[in-house]
């Protein structure tokens, strides 16, 4: 299979995973193993002087195949978010940043135009930049022409599960897109993983549906193997939908 | 001398006098943090030259889990 190349780094899985909702870090990290996934995501919060919980990154860390995508979940607007962006460069030590700028908590759309706008700015700052967006095809475009690595359109509302509600845009963006797509949000299945792997999708982003299985471990295998699937399948040229039928065994010259 | 700063928004007390000396006063883990002082975030490299004043807003960041 081809591998995937986002700004000049490869890849070897087209799953990435989120850390949240896991029920504990040696589980999360379990998982992470598990699905094979070289790209992480984490948040940033304000520390409590009295918080002795487990260092989350001491679980990621000791894997060096991880990229890790620190995220700006919580910022509302492009002004937030590059102060997020600087505070995450800074704890981080990595230019990477997944940005996703969603005021609303009730739906945690993301906000095109402070996504855009952020975008551009932070891309000139030097950063590697994978928004979060709308499954938008003009804004996904306008997303590549002011220098996003990827675009990470939605595919149903955050931790939803409700699989590509948006699959007929995400085919346009697909179509489209000369960087990476990758369906981040609402893939609440391994079917639905593959699915978007069989429309073309680069690569999927997969928290909630993992994190909270009862086993999350067999279901990060279970992503893995579906995201193999859908991408092998794509390569391999699926066949035509058609309205009629189409014999696939001889019809004529048996019983006469 | 004691002051008083806002640590992520709750008052507190220290006797630094630097970022350098408030991170070593709060035992702050050496990576995976980030900090600003009065909404700028301050590199790391500067800490020890970073005055802290009486009233001064300091914000500090660490990892968490999300997706």
């Amino acid at each position: 299979m081809d591998k995937l190349i986002i700004a000049g780094r490869e890849f070897n899985s087209r799953l990435f995973l989120g850390t949240g909702k896991f029920n504990n870090n040696a589980l999360m990290a379990q998982a992470i193993e598990a699905s094979g996934a070289e790209m992480v995501t984490v948040a940033m919060k304000r520390i409590e002087l009295d918080d002795k919980q487990d260092d989350l990154l001491t679980h990621i860390t000791q894997n060096s195949r991880l990229q890790l995508l620190p995220n700006t979940s919580g910022v509302r607007n492009a002004e937030e978010a590059i102060f997020a962006a600087q505070m995450s460069r800074e704890a981080f030590g990595t230019n990477w940043l997944k940005l996703e700028i969603h005021p609303d908590p009730r739906y945690l759309l993301p906000d095109s135009t402070e996504t855009l706008k952020a975008t551009e700015q932070l891309v000139k700052m030097g950063f590697v930049v994978l928004p979060y967006c709308q499954a938008d095809p003009t804004l996904c475009k306008q997303l590549e022409e002011v220098g996003a690595a990827t675009v990470m359109p939605l595919a149903a509302p955050i931790g939803t599960n409700k699989g590509l509600l948006t699959k007929d845009f995400l085919r346009i963006i697909i179509e489209q897109s000369t960087v990476p797509v990758v369906i981040d949000a609402g893939i609440g299945a391994p079917s639905h993983a593959a699915e978007a792997m069989e429309l073309g999708a680069d690569c999927c982003l997969v928290n909630t549906a993992i994190a909270v299985a009862a086993d999350p471990v067999q279901m990060a295998i279970a992503f893995k193997e579906a995201v193999i699937a859908g991408r092998r399948a794509y390569e391999a040229g699926l066949g035509v939908v058609s309205d009629y039928a189409e014999a696939s065994s001889p019809l004529t010259a048996f019983l006469g | 001398m004691t002051m008083e700063i806002k640590i992520n928004d709750k008052t507190a007390q220290t006797d630094a006098t630097t970022l350098k000396e408030l991170v070593e006063e709060l035992q702050l883990p050496a990576n995976g943090v980030a900090i600003a002082l009065d909404s700028k975030m301050v590199q790391r490299a500067c800490w020890a030259d970073t005055p802290l004043k009486e009233g001064a807003n300091v914000i500090i960041i660490k990892a968490a889990c999300g997706g």
